[in-house]
């Protein structure tokens, strides 16, 4: 399309981000039996519902306040009682985790006091556990709505009594098979840890013939409260894990560790040597092998990425991470792009491609007017990219979120050493068959 | 495992009796209350008695509904696939991003037009813009579209902060429109307006007709010109439809608003016909284009064979022309059979199916013709955000009690301020020419068989317990379902976006459907579902 480039104060165009509400639901999938409820408009809860549906192809279960007109008038509280009522009743959770949207936030619908009003009042059973968070979508993005979400999770129900042993893991915004990959790694280290949130077994949940409202994956309500009493927290991914390991800290002086998301030799590295460090379990040798199986990979496929120039774009903790990847690779990254504001994250990121263009506050339409003048060779992001992958010839590796148009990816995991050989195996062969695809007749080889 | 093996059990009581007890059982299951509003949503059909359902009142907070919001029908259905308008969502970022090419309204680029259907624009407020007013942000949000992208219109929905916030959308839009002489046009689809989506359709409607159709002149009018209302392209049907009636001699003005354009539904008016598709989204539409330009409509069904047959009969009728006539008639012969070996292949292999349908619009209805067609059958259907009339035809109109939510949603009226393309007797008298139900929709429920089982809202618990008690062959509804009764072993697609494939409309449409349907009943992996060593 012809257009004209220009400096954009006011118009998003192609935006990297979408809304708290979001975020605050996955987070709440990953607990145990709960159940995630939005306070507001049903169109919010549909929306998010459709989004995640579509990105893991699993039941997202959700309820909604429902407002229409006399909510935003009157106020919300009434439709709020008679939401909880109903869910206790008919979807029987153990937990309920209600975040907020624009318009119950914009009229001030006071959530935990009616929360704590029917708890007196004894319409909320002691048995079943509820948390709350206020998730405007005018402030953040989705990964401050998860953020908000698990934070007020472990403010809610986290205590201290005597230590465990036990270390805690924020997982960001990760998939069912990043964190089946995560605990495969704990348990090869034979370490103890509290996941929180944790959605594999319940968004990668088999098929069975049988339906589960809940699935049995989650972090329990009792794994939450024990996490005051871990040795330490590991955040995985600063802008969607940082906030909560920072008030479990200040409650129950539990220290924490901000480290990039495990994806890529160097990043994974740092993972292993933390866990190993904070717990004093040494790095068991067969994940030196795994360590040495991906250098194996890099080194006999490098020719096919070395010095290729790349941009990446989506969920700041995954372009940060894949960055780090893109580094170990000697893939150039000229752009790294996301949607969710920080300035730390700017800095972090700046620091590691000091060449690159790099903004928190950008949008797919701000790529498309660069490209034009300094082109990439290659694109990692989630699926919108693959109208600027169409539109300027290039392969798109598909991360992060949202995934719409390509099915099973959250399975496999690109987390650790074996996670990182897969997407290091896609990296490479991407890059092969696009390679393929362009050549004449003439030039196409077989040995490559 | 739901098991489908359809035993002589089923005949022994009527299944009128049986099912009214099955529906029974499910709503009693429910709080007190919650029991007594779902009832009325609930119908077994039984032709001995009078029945109505209840519909287009609020969902019960708390309920996993399927329902969107105002804004989702406005610009998420009406207005999202014109493709030339820059569609700027004014609220945070959320719900401009969730209308970002969701919706599978195929669209093509055409030359000298704007294309902007791949692209979302927001103006992505922020908490001060909350606290201190967004209209500085829309206007410059405006102002910079203009500069980048050169559109000859813009049209703005407002979110729910938009709404309370009071910010004036249309004094904006008329400032841009005076600054920079293009088209602003507004929507004030804040979500929390009305109970549903269908709100959202209303006001668009409105919009549509205050400022858009009419406001510009058809070049070269013929006698066959005619609009496609209610159809959206999805996968793109419209093509189908379009290529159908061109070859018929039809001459397409506008499509609302599959693959449409801004010039095209300014010259509506000019049209002899509008045929509706789907009747929930844009009947208001038709209304008020009737009584303020004369153009009549025509209910339509071109999803299934025999109702496309069906509805190109009916059309050419109104006409009354021997080119038309004859037109029609050869190409519903030669249409049959292209498509016919492949249809009895399928028909074959679908036998006797059983579905259940959960689809908004007219979906719901309309796909009971194809599955017919096919040789299955439907069990069970619901709407998500109709209205009465959707269900009982348009004759309950007059009875429906206006509820408080109605108020909001302007509902205007017309004096006539062009004169029809053809004189008001000459409409009258190809009207008269026509059957009575084409003209005056008679809903869903007349067309079901006796004992199938209509709801409205459907929700997770109704459909969980249904599909255990009925063990369809297939659950036909939305994204947010699709994977939910898979799981239970129940194939499943999604009729609104068609699974990533369509189109589904007319003759080839209907293969394509057959073809989706074996794949999913079909499918080898379901016999792999148990484990051998549990069988």
């Amino acid at each position: 399309m012809e257009c004209n480039n220009t400096e954009r104060k006011y118009l998003t165009v192609n935006p990297l981000k979408t809304c708290q509400p979001l975020g605050a639901v996955w987070a709440c999938l990953g607990i145990h039996q709960c159940m995630p409820h939005s306070h507001g408009s049903q169109g919010c809860t549909s929306y998010l519902r459709m989004q995640l549906t579509r990105h893991f192809r699993e039941f997202i279960p959700t309820t909604t306040s429902s407002f229409s007109e006399a909510q935003v008038v009157f106020g919300g509280v009434g439709n709020l009682k008679q939401a909880i009522r109903n869910i206790l009743s008919i979807y029987k959770p153990k937990v309920i985790g209600i975040s907020t949207t624009c318009s119950a936030e914009t009229i001030g619908d006071d959530v935990p006091g009616t929360i704590n009003e029917m708890r007196a009042s004894g319409e909320i059973p002691e048995d079943v556990k509820v948390f709350t968070a206020s998730t405007p979508s005018y402030v953040g993005s989705h990964v401050t709505g998860f953020s908000n979400m698990v934070k007020s999770a472990i403010e809610t129900f986290a205590k201290k009594s005597s230590p465990n042993g036990k270390i805690n893991i924020i997982p960001g915004l990760l998939s069912p098979g990043d964190l089946r990959e995560i605990k495969r790694i704990l348990k090869i280290m034979g370490i103890d840890a509290i996941i929180l949130p944790d959605i594999s077994d319940v968004l990668d949940a088999p098929m069975t013939g049988e339906i589960h409202l809940y699935q049995k994956g989650g972090t329990t309500i009792s794994e939450i409260e024990d996490m005051g009493n871990s040795i330490a927290t590991i955040v995985l991914g600063r802008e969607a894990g940082i906030a909560p390991a920072e008030s479990l800290n200040e409650m129950y002086n539990v220290p924490y560790e901000v480290l990039p998301l495990p994806i890529g030799i160097s990043n994974v590295d740092k993972f292993i040597m933390k866990l190993s460090e904070i717990t004093g379990k040494p790095i068991p040798y067969e994940l030196e092998e795994e360590r040495g199986r991906l250098v194996d990979m890099m080194l006999d496929a490098h020719a096919h990425w070395y010095n290729k120039k790349a941009a990446v774009f989506g969920d700041p903790d995954i372009v940060e991470a894949i960055v780090g990847y893109a580094n170990d690779l000697g893939i150039n990254v000229l752009y790294a792009l996301t949607g969710t504001y920080s300035s730390e994250w700017e800095k972090t990121v700046k620091s590691m491609v000091p060449d690159a263009y790099v903004s928190s506050d950008s949008d797919l339409w701000y790529l498309k007017e660069q490209l034009d003048k300094k082109p990439v060779d290659m694109l990692f992001g989630n699926s919108h990219g693959k109208y600027l992958a169409k539109e300027y010839d290039l392969p798109l590796l598909r991360v992060g979120f949202p995934i719409l148009d390509r099915a099973n990816l959250q399975h496999f995991p690109i987390v650790g050493y074996k996670g990182t050989a897969w997407l290091v195996e896609r990296t490479g062969n991407t890059l092969l068959d696009y390679k393929d695809a362009k050549s004449p007749e003439h030039l196409l080889e077989l040995i490559m | 495992m739901i098991e489908r093996n359809h035993t002589q059990d089923d005949m022994m009581e009527s299944l009128v009796e049986k099912n009214k007890k099955l529906i029974e059982d499910i709503t009693d299951s429910y709080p007190k209350k919650v029991s007594k509003e779902r009832k009325t949503h609930l119908v077994v059909i039984d032709p001995s008695e009078e029945q109505h359902i209840m519909a287009d009142v609020a969902t019960i907070p708390g309920i996993m509904t399927n329902r969107g919001c105002s804004y989702a029908g406005a610009k998420g259905v009406v207005f999202g696939p014109v493709k030339d308008i820059l569609h700027l969502t004014h609220g945070p970022i959320g719900c401009g991003y969730y209308t970002w090419n969701t919706r599978r309204n195929l669209a093509e680029p055409e030359e000298g037009y704007n294309y902007f259907i791949k692209n979302c624009f927001s103006t992505n407020m922020q908490e001060k813009d909350v606290v201190f007013g967004g209209e500085k942000k829309l206007y410059g949000a405006i102002k910079e579209a203009y500069e980048i992208f050169k559109p000859k219109v813009i049209g703005i929905y407002a979110t729910c902060p938009v709404g309370l916030i009071g910010d004036d959308i249309k004094a904006v839009a008329k400032k841009a429109e005076e600054e920079l002489g293009i088209k602003v046009i507004t929507v004030s689809c804040e979500g929390y307006k009305g109970v549903s989506q269908s709100a959202g359709h209303h006001l668009a409607s409105n919009t549509l007709i205050m400022d858009i159709v009419g406001t510009k002149e058809l070049e070269n009018p013929t006698p066959y010109d005619i609009n496609i209302f209610g159809e959206y392209n999805i996968g793109g049907d419209v093509w189908l439809v379009k290529d159908l009636l061109q070859k018929i001699g039809y001459r397409v003005v506008s499509v609302f608003t599959g693959d449409s354009k801004y010039d095209d539904l300014a010259k509506a008016h000019r049209a002899k016909l509008s045929i509706l598709m789907c009747h929930r989204s844009i009947n208001y539409t038709n209304r008020m284009m009737e009584e303020k330009f004369g153009v009549p409509w025509l209910k339509v069904n071109y999803i299934g064979i025999t109702s496309t047959i069906e509805s190109l009969r009916e059309m050419a009728k109104f006409f009354d022309d021997p080119m038309i006539y004859e037109n029609t008639e050869k190409v519903i012969e030669e249409e049959l059979m292209k498509i016919k070996p492949r249809l009895d292949y399928y028909k074959e292999r679908l036998k006797g199916k059983r579905a259940i349908l959960f689809v908004g619009g007219s979906r719901a209805h309309h796909y009971q013709d194809l599955l017919k067609d096919i040789g299955m059958e439907t069990i069970v259907a619901g709407y998500e955000f109709a209205h009465r009339d959707d269900y009982e035809g348009r004759k309950i109109i007059p009875e429906i009690k206006e509820a408080p939510h109605h108020k909001i949603l302007d509902t205007y009226h017309f004096e006539r301020v062009t004169e029809p393309a053809y004189p008001q007797e000459k409409i009258e008298e190809m009207k008269s020419k026509m059957p009575d139900h084409f003209m005056n929709y008679e809903g869903m429920m007349v067309h079901m068989e006796e004992g199938s089982i209509v709801i409205d809202d459907f929700n997770h618990h109704e459909t969980e317990e249904l599909i255990k008690a009925l063990k369809p062959d297939i659950f036909l509804s939305g994204i947010k379902d699709r994977y939910v009764f898979q799981k239970m072993g129940v194939p499943s697609r999604q009729i609104h976006s068609y699974d990533y494939s369509g189109p589904y409309s007319a003759f080839e449409g209907a293969v394509n459907f057959a073809r989706d349907m074996d794949m999913a009943i079909n499918n080898p992996i379901w016999k792999e579902v148990t484990p051998p060593w549990k069988k």
